[in-house]
């Protein structure tokens, strides 16, 4: 990589104000495009039929009645989507989970989809085309799965990482292990140590927009789609992929999101539409149902997880354990892998083990959300420590500083860190007035910390001057989270001009290089990097146009608050030319300026956040109430601070209803109870209280402005730190999540002996 | 000399080692040579594999240099939200 992105520590006139954001109107009034407001001329409806079977075998599948109705344009099976996948199991997984081939794995899983001309054709359709099931026995509980009579989902799954290997088939995928020292040892030299078990149960991401998309497959071999998604570019391969379309003739364009948080960086209905669209000859517009984004999309895992944590009694942490097993849905990921190294990523730990299993269950393929795998990691471990302070007898806080990770710490997943902020978020949490506020009856406080890895990865980037000097910013990363705000800011400060002279846009597939998708809380961190790039690359543009037009070496000019100016006392006559003054002359000095940035945005670092939870627990109907929250956290530099207050805000929130409400509920069928926003309770505002915030600024130093990625960590300490305060209110720890008003009920009812 | 160390689930392809010596200036040499020495590692090099070079992680950068005595870390490359 050529650019040098090393921290700068220059001040800044742009970076760091709070300017209107440039989608807003059109959010507010209406005028923005999500995925389901594009439409093309002659597009056909579509519908998907889905298993009502948690587990069947698919042993026939009639479409003929179905496509003898009027109005119906195409019927599509998995016999549409043969596969192309050549061995790679990733890629068939999801072509499998796009529309089941020989078995349908849960209920909702893709078993047929109707092209019409209108919605009605398209229902009537689905009626008529006739599925025989083979129902076979089912499995939704994560630890069910792992008894030795559990139903197996898959024949041809071998438990990895366990010597020797096993010779019979399982529902745990692989047994991933890390850690140093010796555990045992450590116990030994423990006066205290606490142990328990902990489930967190099923939640979906909630974006509020369901996936949408339209496609279309054209006669002379190139496709078209339009969707709502994270990572356009990486939609286009994988629907590439999976259809035998060559990546160039296939051009993705992305729409307003209404949500994602990991949801929307799997490919489910898309490769469908692109099917369907093929066969009819027409595009098709494809649009779940919350009901269908329940059932078939995205949720995260169900855990159970054991800790065991021994301590010295002055606090000293001598060895920790945890073992976690992370429900993947029908297809072996790395859902428990993740929970396994992060699990006591934030101290300092002289013998640590985390063992995860990656368990099949018959609900939805995982899909990642927020920090994945993370927060419930966090939510064992860190109502562990508070548990331990108790017993020791030492403030909670106290004990997480006392073992916090630091520079130089060897971390519990390998590697040993360079200078790292969990530090400085508790040092932030112990002097906050939050932690010294007094309670009420009632009520409880609580805290936990939380990790996350952030990431960088491929970034393309376009600047171009117009003539009249405004700029046209064409980035390749989704914006989820307000990044046009944020690299319309950055490219302002490059080049020293106004931020509403700058226009940014996401570019389609066809018009910029790849990018990654927008995951990993990169899209800040990565295409900020490619913006102040094609930035420089633009100014060293038009330095030149600028000593063309003075006649003047290009060595003799510099660049100083957006403007071209001649160095040295023989050119004090020149005065300074503006942007707008070098755009307007561009036509003869050499045509269009712009600059171009590819690069890859390593070094994003490792992030960490401290959260304070008060909660009110009503002892009669065991319902809680958020009353004050506080979220610590360290953003490198806050490009835009107050949308870093919002991701940390929104982090809290979605931490919030997971912590309380949300969970799948399934039936003894095997069937989802409760798809919908109605019996699946996310928070609404009058159920949050105004979420505190404080940014804290240590700079990244592998960015040029020293920014980190700030979206996800904020979800991983919610689950514990709310745990924390619902067991001091109620004097009861609370081990499984959500803490819902019967499950807080039933354990005040354990408690008193009933 | 550029002292690696494995995550577990690579130390059975590389002949049960966690920690193996490997002569590199960059990540990309030190990826190579790795291949070299272990055929076995192939394939989770091209897919799964994010490089921790001093606490930072990397997953693309392979030119990124490696100073002698540099401590490096193979891990599974992420999934994010």
């Amino acid at each position: 990589m050529s650019f040098d992105a090393a921290f700068q520590n220059q001040n800044f006139k742009s970076v760091g104000t709070r300017p209107l954001r440039p989608d807003g109107v059109d959010k507010v009034t209406g005028r923005a495009r999500y995925g389901a407001d594009f439409n093309m001329p002659g597009q056909l409806v579509a519908r998907v039929l889905r298993s009502p079977h948690a587990h069947a075998r698919i042993v026939a599948i009639d479409t003929a009645r179905a496509a003898a109705v009027k109005g119906v344009k195409a019927v599509i099976t998995a016999a549409d989507l043969p596969d192309l996948s050549n061995g790679d199991k990733a890629l068939f997984n999801i072509l499998d989970n796009c529309m089941a081939r020989t078995k349908a794995m849960y209920d909702g899983h893709a078993v047929a989809a109707v092209a019409a001309i209108d919605e009605k054709a398209a229902k009537q359709a689905m009626k008529l085309i006739d599925v025989e099931y083979e129902v076979l026995p089912h499995v939704v509980d994560v630890d069910a799965a792992t008894e030795p009579d559990a139903p197996i989902l898959n024949d041809a799954v071998f438990t990895t990482g366990i010597d020797p290997a096993p010779t019979t088939a399982s529902n745990v995928a692989n047994r991933s292990e890390f850690g140093h020292g010796d555990v045992e040892a450590g116990f030994a030299d423990a006066d205290v140590i606490v142990e328990r078990s902990y489930r967190t149960e099923q939640t979906h991401q909630g974006y509020i927009e369901p996936h949408a998309c339209v496609a279309s497959c054209n006669p002379d071999g190139t496709a078209d789609l339009w969707v709502c998604t994270q990572g356009h570019f990486v939609f286009r391969q994988n629907c590439a992929d999976l259809l035998g379309l060559e990546v160039s003739k296939l051009r993705v364009t992305s729409s307003e999101i209404g949500g994602g948080f990991g949801g929307k960086t799997h490919v489910w209905a898309e490769p469908v539409a692109l099917a369907l669209s093929r066969k009819a000859g027409r595009p098709v517009k494809l649009v779940m149902s919350r009901d269908e984004v329940f059932r078939a999309s995205g949720p995260t895992s169900a855990t159970s997880i054991d800790v065991k944590i021994g301590a010295t009694k002055d606090g000293k942490i001598t060895a920790a354990t945890a073992t976690l097993r992370y429900s993947n849905g029908p297809y072996a990921d790395i859902w428990a892998e993740l929970g396994a190294m992060t699990s006591f990523a934030c101290y300092d730990l002289k013998n640590v083990k985390t063992v995860g299993f990656e368990v099949l269950v018959n609900r939805p393929k995982v899909a990642a959300y927020r920090a994945p795998s993370a927060p419930m990691a966090a939510f064992a471990v860190e109502s562990a420590i508070d548990e331990l302070a108790q017993k020791i007898g030492m403030d909670a806080l106290d004990l997480r500083i006392r073992n916090a990770a630091s520079e130089g710490t060897r971390s519990s997943y390998g590697p040993v860190y360079g200078p790292i902020g969990i530090g400085p978020t508790l040092e932030a949490a112990q002097a906050h007035p939050h932690m010294t506020a007094p309670l009420g009856t009632n009520q409880g406080r609580g805290m936990a910390c939380g990790f996350w890895f952030n990431f960088g990865g491929q970034t393309c980037t376009d600047l171009n001057v117009n003539a009249d000097g405004t700029v046209t910013l064409a980035v390749g990363t989704v914006d989820v989270g307000g990044s046009r705000a944020s690299l319309s800011l950055v490219a302002a400060e490059e080049l020293g001009i106004d931020y509403q002279d700058v226009k940014a846009v996401v570019a389609d597939t066809g018009t910029l290089g790849y990018n990654d998708m927008t995951d990993g809380s990169r899209g800040t961190f990565s295409s900020s990097m490619a913006t102040i790039s094609a930035a420089r690359n633009a100014i060293a543009v038009m330095r030149q146009r600028a000593a063309l037009t003075w006649d003047i070496p290009v060595e003799d000019v510099y660049w100083e608050d957006g403007h071209a100016k001649a160095a040295g006392a023989k050119y004090g006559n020149l005065a300074p030319l503006s942007v707008k003054e070098i755009a307007a002359e561009s036509g003869n000095t050499g045509g269009p300026i712009a600059g171009h940035s590819e690069l890859v945005a390593d070094g994003a670092g490792v992030s960490f956040a401290t959260h304070i939870c008060d909660v009110e627990v009503d002892p009669e109907t065991g319902a809680t109430s958020v009353i004050r929250y506080t979220v610590i956290q360290d953003a490198g530099k806050a490009v835009h601070p107050a949308y870093v207050e919002g991701q940390y805000q929104g982090g809290a929130a979605q931490g919030i209803g997971w912590a309380l409400n949300e969970e799948y509920i399934y039936g003894e069928d095997g069937r989802l109870q409760n798809p919908g926003f109605l019996d699946y309770r996310i928070p609404v505002c009058s159920d949050l209280p105004m979420i505190d915030t404080q940014i804290l600024e240590i700079p990244n130093p592998n960015h040029p402005y020293g920014v980190r990625g700030v979206g996800e960590t904020s979800i991983v300490p919610p689950l514990a730190a709310i745990a924390n305060a619902v067991s001091n209110a109620v004097g009861v720890r609370m081990s499984h999540i959500p803490m819902s008003p019967p499950r807080i009920l039933a354990a005040l009812s354990r408690q008193k002996g009933e | 000399m550029i002292e690696v160390t494995l995550w577990a689930g690579l130390v059975p392809l590389a002949d049960n080692q966690t920690t193996i010596i490997v002569e590199a200036r960059t990540v990309r040499e030190l990826l190579r040579k790795l291949q070299e020495r272990y055929p076995g590692l192939e394939g989770p090099i091209n897919n799964e594999v994010a490089v921790v070079v001093d606490g930072v992680i990397y997953r693309n950068d392979w030119s990124k240099e490696l100073p002698e005595g540099t401590k490096v870390f193979l891990m599974r490359r992420l999934a994010g939200g």
